[in-house]
């Protein structure tokens, strides 16, 4: 690790959801630094804990049936899981704010967007309402909408899935927060949409310093948009790393098949096309997740001890750490 | 579209499909002015070879699932011929139509609201056999067994409802209930994304078996390219209705001739366009634009980073350029050079 200090400290971090089938550990464990002005992807098959890292930060895990039972989550020293429900509001959209995958249903459909926008600036810094409507249209025309004046008065319905995602950035960046976390931001949109939302990310990153935490299941987006990848699997990260590491070098063998699962298109499309590799099984249920490691049922590498022991983070040098039997020196056999 | 080329009519293909036109009225907005018509489908030819997957690619308001909901009669046509097998499909009606169906099945998307919570897994594979009364009830039974073994699910299963699968089982189910009347077609309409990416690759590698094994062809709709360059032998893109591109696999990836198809494949995603590093793409400005009102002229002009006055005016036509790949774009010449490729030249 460089000298850099890092914005957002999360270490250890656990929660668990008490269900009907018992306990469901849906992180166990998960640490990661964020460096300021970077963007950090998070990619994952569904239920892997991804989402559920990026509310834990915004403390919006739903308590009952959720807890977070162990961990610490500094964001600039400060320990976010002790501060008070009002010191989290005043985080909440002014240090750190977020999107989500459906514009449609983060929007609030019977006031106007510009509304929506003036909210978050006046309750955060207080603004008068002229003000913070002017704020309005100057965060509008700084996600590239159009004849901004005019768009800020209209209503969610009123515009397409694309354009709506661009209000809900305009909204989440209107007070400078220091860090965004952009939960599959893209999902729900065109591909050509989508590449307008990544630029204008980028774009906007580079302008105002913004940490990013992108949380995607696509590697192509972690490819274009992730200096740093965490792959998590079942709660845990299995790999982390930059995205360079990552895609040229995988290390855990979940990575490697999540990256070989995918056909990837190519400019020069090969006549031949062998079958495409496959993770047999699906992922393990976390109510009942054994002593071991939790893709050792999937992993084509599985040995004995893989089954009975969780192998801990390495450290394989360069910040590439990987939590896989396959690296630990003296493993026990 | 009367001088719509005709793509190598013979006996090779299963389906044709000629001057299809499938338009949506609108209601009216008040007694006096008449609403709108969606021109979903907006007279397309395209003919997929016995065997092969033929692949529509588009963005949403493409009219690509309407293309393929049209090849089996579940949305009501317009204009235009189908032929599946050499027979006219348009003109069909009652148990003849039904008749038909056999020979046509579907995978949809979501494989959670495409299956009946409330049969049993067995029964929902077995029921196209029981509707088109295929085989004697006990052969149905051992037909849906060996469905099961054929796409991954244990026979035991049969008796399983679909909550208790999961989401990728669940398309298994999908596609052996597609299986069960033993279709020539079968439509698959985004199969895979809905599920996750460790389980897309299983299903996609089960669709290429089955289609080396029971011979099937495959119509197949989707938006992700990386999924359509790997299954596809032929691909049509789409854009507000009408088949902008089609050509075979390899020609349309590595040289794209529509300017549309040319910003489909450079938005994906992926290493090559790697943060920081200097980029030449050219980004589509805006939305597709809605299919009720299409432009005059060439469809994708507004968006078109080339756009010249004629493409305002004049609607181009689908013609073929080279062997077997189809372009409409005034802005490709007789060199076949496409307008991308000339502007980086100069």
């Amino acid at each position: 690790m460089d000298a850099t200090t890092p914005l957002l400290e999360v270490e250890g971090l656990k929660v668990e959801f008490k269900t009907r089938r018992g306990i469901a550990k849906v992180l166990e464990g998960v640490t990661f630094n964020l460096e300021p002005g970077k963007t950090l992807g998070i990619v994952g098959e569904s239920g892997c804990g991804k989402s559920m890292t990026a509310l834990s930060i915004m403390r919006l895990v739903p308590i009952p049936p959720g807890r977070i039972s162990a961990g610490s989550i500094r964001l600039k020293g400060e320990d976010l899981l002790q501060a008070s429900e009002k010191r989290m509001r005043q985080v909440r959209g002014k240090d750190i704010s977020m999107i989500f995958q459906e514009p449609m249903t983060s929007l609030n459909p019977v006031y106007s967007i510009g509304d929506q926008i003036a909210e978050t600036v006046r309750v955060h810094e207080g603004l008068s309402r002229r003000a913070a409507f002017d704020r309005a249209v100057e965060m509008l025309k700084a996600v590239n909408i159009p004849a901004a004046e005019k768009r800020v008065n209209e209503f969610p319905h009123q515009m397409s899935g694309g354009m709506r995602q661009r209000v809900m950035i305009a909204m989440a960046l209107a007070c400078r927060p220091s860090v965004l976390i952009a939960d599959e931001p893209t999902t729900a949109l065109d591909v050509t949409v989508q590449a307008q939302v990544f630029d204008l990310l980028k774009e906007l990153q580079e302008k105002t310093g913004t940490t990013i935490i992108l949380i995607t299941h696509d590697m192509g987006a972690i490819a274009e948009m992730a200096d740093r990848v965490m792959v998590m699997y079942a709660g845990r990260a299995a790999e982390e790393a930059t995205t360079e590491q990552i895609l040229t070098a995988p290390k855990h063998p979940y990575t490697q098949g999540l990256i070989a699962c995918v056909p990837h298109m190519a400019d020069k499309p090969p006549p031949e096309r062998p079958p495409l590799t496959e993770i047999p099984g699906v992922v393990p249920a976390l109510t009942d997740l054994g002593s071991g490691c939790s893709f050792a049922p999937r992993c084509p590498h599985a040995m004995d001890h893989c089954h009975s022991q969780m192998p801990q983070p390495q450290e394989l040098g360069g910040g590439h750490r990987v939590a896989c039997w396959l690296y630990q020196e003296g493993a026990v056999a | 579209m009367s001088s719509a080329p005709n793509l190598n009519a013979d006996a090779d293909n299963l389906l044709e499909v000629s001057g299809l036109k499938v338009h949506f009225p609108l209601p009216r907005k008040n007694l006096m002015t008449p609403g709108g018509t969606v021109h979903a489908v907006d007279g397309i030819n395209y003919n997929v070879r016995r065997g092969s997957t033929f692949g529509i690619v588009g963005e949403s308001g493409s009219g690509k699932t309407t293309a393929a909901l049209a090849a089996m009669r579940l949305v009501p046509i317009t204009a235009g011929s189908i032929r599946l097998d050499g027979t006219e499909m348009t003109t069909l009606e009652g148990d003849a139509l039904r008749a038909m169906r056999r020979k046509i099945q579907i995978v949809f998307q979501d494989p959670y609201s495409s299956l009946n919570p409330r049969m049993r897994a067995g029964a929902i594979v077995r029921e196209p056999m029981d509707l088109m009364d295929v085989g004697s009830p006990d052969e149905r039974d051992r037909r849906v067994a060996e469905l099961f073994r054929r796409v991954g699910l244990r026979p035991e299963q049969v008796a399983l409802f679909p909550h208790q699968f999961s989401g990728g089982q669940r398309q298994r189910i999908g596609v052996a209930r597609a299986l069960a009347t033993q279709p020539e077609l079968i439509v698959c309409d985004e199969p895979v994304s809905a599920l996750d990416v460790a389980i897309q690759a299983q299903i996609l590698n089960l669709l290429r078996e089955l289609q080396r094994d029971f011979g099937l062809t495959y119509l197949f709709i989707s938006h992700d390219l990386g999924v359509v360059q790997y299954i596809c032998d032929d691909i049509a893109v789409m854009y507000l209705g009408e088949i902008v591109e089609q050509s075979d696999r390899i020609s349309l990836f590595s040289t794209p001739l529509h300017p549309y198809t040319w910003a489909l494949i450079s938005a994906v995603p992926s290493a090559r366009h790697r943060k920081g590093e200097e980029d030449n793409r050219v980004r589509l400005q805006g939305d597709p634009p809605s299919p009720i009102d299409p432009p005059p002229g060439c469809h994708f002009a507004p968006r078109c980073p080339f756009a010249e006055d004629r493409c305002h005016r004049e609607k181009p036509s689908l013609r073929e350029v080279k062997a077997g790949h189809l372009v409409s774009c005034h802005l490709v010449g007789e060199d076949c050079v496409p307008p991308h490729v000339k502007t980086a030249a100069a």
